[in-house]
């Protein structure tokens, strides 16, 4: 055999026996319900800015953003000069409508403090017996879909303490804190067959004050706002990256020049 | 190495120089180091194994600049390099994908020496001091995985830190002194961000000192596994040989500049890599009260972390067994006694035992990261059969006159295999019986093909001249 046609085998032979072994065995064993697609737009200012109007309002009571901070949020979602707010402007529109918690001498947070919640770890365990996390990082650790899906997935359950339980998270400890805009969903139970068996199908029993389409884009503005939080610095990540690309191509033409010019007396 | 008398260099180097073997240094690792002209692409590794290194080294000492090494702090002060820290996410990103992209080019830089036996011709130093820097790197990234403090950081040192427990008599005590305390905690912490910051990086640097010195001193390998220096030129210059600088140097600039494009597109598009360069459950806090369901190891651990699961003989046995998986590396120069260095010149067999190995490999680590299945754990045991058996192949394979041994060899391998097998077939566990009763064609295939064929087709045992000079 010659060199190149040995070459070949091994190049091929390695991917295929990988494929085949892996492949005779089949995948893993699944578990957990299918998560539904958030299809968030990062970039979309106005989503975020509607997601942390309702983070706060709803959801800040408890779970703390603790790695965040009021003024670096409102700079990244636009709330800045360019868009015709001054600083004050910024500082006095946080203070209004974000900032709700008190520092040790009973003044309101400044706009460059954390973003805590006003409820002690230690209420939170005596209300539901287990502590409330820390949202900055549920963007990354559970990600998008779930936390999209998570939100559409309540359902009335009289068994458990809060009254309702969570198809994605089950026997989940908080209440449907957004009742009022979802309203109230119930599990239809398949019992006519295994149709549809291993997907739990929830149906709207008692409409909410919002239209499901509306309620899915609020669900939908949360989760853009929560990934953000998750890593501010993908707003700016890319951008670095096409450039950092742009310049590496360059330098590559440069110095494969360079190589060639030097190589071309080696035979 | 004596301080000349006037150097050849003006100025502030001539003084340096007459001083300092600064020339002679240049001249024979640069300038008049002569490496053999042919190297193709699997011989950049190398150089980008340094350029990581390096990476590693400074992006870790400004992470250094604002982490804490506190469980109360830990967590946060990453978040916070994350978060406030300008440029912080940058230096973080580099550090971690550093990380991983250390392990492939280390492993591409394995397996190129399996290829062209470069272990071999007064190469097994460079050998074994490579293999104590793929362990050092190899402590050190498990220690740095500790300091983010998440439940993976948490938990996986939870799994290594247990492997000792597992030694009779002394493991008890041998863990409770690694850790400093009887649960992995602050002192825990502390004395592992002391040796990932200082005490290994500084064997690290010096280890690849000194495999470049005795690199250098025998002289590269190459594809051909031609040595260069038996063919001298008048001027005693070796004909197949080039300098090193400025050949090799303006080479290599294209090579780092193709790696850097791929490590930053990582960094800036998908620093995670699908959670396997940062895993997502380490994004949340350790928790030494709630043990998550999963627990995988970062991706270059796994292939071990398949060896210690698939040998269920007892603890102790799946931690010597995975130990033993290293060790057997150490041993290859002294294994694989064919004089033919590159696998180009040896026989088709050889060639496939390599790639077979290459495959188990990645096989294995995929399994390291998989949840345990009937199907998968039978597999973790068939892979890691002939991970093990690689080992005993190449050492037959060492004298292809006789091949006869082959079949002796495949007959002994096979009996082991059963015989492994006849231990753990339980008819009452039904599930593993059945997957015991297919799968042994893994390791029998592999044999087969490494063994058998070269027996019965005289084609698949021949090996080929190796040229006086290097090809192309």
């Amino acid at each position: 055999m010659s060199n190149s046609i040995r070459k070949w085998i091994f190049v091929l032979l390695v991917p295929a026996l990988v494929v085949l072994i892996l492949g005779s065995v089949g995948g893993g064993a699944g578990h957990g319900v299918a998560l539904q697609s958030a299809n968030i737009d990062i970039h979309d200012k106005q989503s975020l800015q509607n997601g942390a109007k309702y983070y706060v309002n709803y959801c800040m009571g408890c779970h703390s953003l603790k790695f965040s901070r009021y003024n670096r949020m409102a700079e990244d979602m636009g709330l800045n000069e360019e868009n015709g707010l001054t600083p004050d402007d910024v500082a006095t529109l946080l203070k209004k409508n974000m900032i709700f918690t008190y520092d040790e001498e009973g003044k309101q947070d400044q706009i460059g403090s954390l973003m805590k919640s006003a409820y002690s770890p230690k209420a939170a365990a005596e209300a539901f017996g287990t502590s409330v996390p820390d949202l900055s990082l549920v963007g990354r650790s559970r990600g998008t879909d779930w936390i999209y899906s998570y939100l559409k997935s309540f359902y009335l359950d009289s068994s458990r303490p809060m009254g309702v339980n969570n198809t994605v998270f089950k026997d989940v400890g908080m209440p449907h804190v957004l009742w009022e805009l979802q309203g109230w969903q119930e599990m239809e139970h398949a019992e006519e067959g295994a149709e549809h068996h291993g997907e739990p199908k929830l149906t709207l029993s008692k409409p909410g004050s919002m239209s499901p389409g509306e309620y899915d884009q609020v669900v939908r503005d949360l989760t853009n706002f929560l990934t953000y939080v998750g890593e501010p610095a993908q707003l700016s990540r890319k951008m670095y990256g096409v450039f950092t690309l742009l310049f590496l191509l360059l330098l590559f033409g440069v110095s494969w020049m360079l190589e060639k010019e030097y190589w071309k007396d080696i035979h | 190495m004596a301080a000349k008398e006037k150097s050849e260099l003006n100025g502030v180097l001539g003084w340096v120089d007459e001083r300092f073997p600064l020339m002679e240094t240049w001249k024979a690792h640069m300038s008049e180091y002569y490496a053999p002209k042919n190297f193709n692409v699997w011989y950049y590794f190398g150089v980008l194994a340094m350029l990581v290194l390096v990476i590693q080294i400074v992006s870790g000492i400004f992470l250094t600049m604002h982490y804490k090494p506190d469980t109360e702090l830990a967590f946060t002060s990453v978040e916070y390099i994350m978060r406030d820290v300008p440029g912080g996410w940058f230096i973080r990103y580099m550090h971690a994908t550093g990380a991983s992209a250390f392990f492939i080019v280390v492993y591409f830089h394995m397996f190129r020496g399996l290829m062209y036996g470069s272990y071999k011709g007064k190469r097994e130093l460079i050998w074994l001091i490579g293999m104590v820097i793929y362990l050092a790197l190899m402590a050190e990234a498990f220690m740095g995985y500790l300091l983010p403090w998440g439940q993976m950081s948490f938990w996986g040192a939870q799994v290594i830190i247990n492997l000792f427990n597992t030694i009779p008599f002394v493991g008890e005590g041998l863990s409770l002194w690694i850790r400093g305390d009887f649960v992995i905690s602050d002192p825990t912490l502390n004395r592992l961000f002391a040796f990932h910051v200082a005490a290994v990086p500084l064997i690290l640097v010096a280890l690849v000192f000194v495999h470049i010195v005795a690199l250098h001193a025998v002289g590269s390998n190459n594809p051909d596994g031609v040595e260069i220096k038996k063919l001298k030129n008048e001027k005693g210059i070796p004909l197949d040989g080039i300098p090193f600088h400025p050949y090799y140097t303006v080479h290599d600039i294209p090579a780092i500049v193709v790696f850097l494009m791929v490590f930053f597109s990582i960094i800036f598009f998908a620093p995670e890599m699908g959670g396997y360069f940062l895993e997502y459950a380490n994004f949340e806090p350790a928790n030494p009260l709630k043990t998550p369901e999963h627990i995988a190891p970062v991706w270059y651990f796994t292939p071990f972390y398949t060896v210690l699961r698939a040998v269920t003989l007892s603890p102790f046995m799946g931690t010597l067994a995975m130990f033993g998986a290293i060790i057997m590396l150490f041993l290859l120069p002294w294994l694989d006694r064919n004089p033919i260095k590159s696998w180009r010149y040896r026989n088709t067999a050889h060639m496939l035992n390599l790639a077979i190995f290459a495959a188990v490999f990645i096989i294995l680590g995929y399994l390291g990261v998989k949840a345990v299945t009937p199907e998968f754990k039978e597999m973790g045991v068939r892979m890691t059969e002939i991970y093990f058996m690689f080992f005993a192949v190449i050492f037959v394979h060492s004298n292809s006159t006789k091949p006869g041994r082959y079949l002796v060899w495949f007959v002994i391998l096979a009996a082991a295999v059963f015989l492994i097998d006849f231990i753990r077939y339980n008819p009452e566990d039904s599930i593993s019986a059945g997957q015991i009763m297919w799968q042994w064609v893994w390791p029998i295939g592999y044999l087969a093909l490494t063994l058998l064929l070269p027996y019965f087709m005289k084609g698949c045992n021949a090996e080929k001249e190796v040229p006086e000079r290097v090809t192309s």
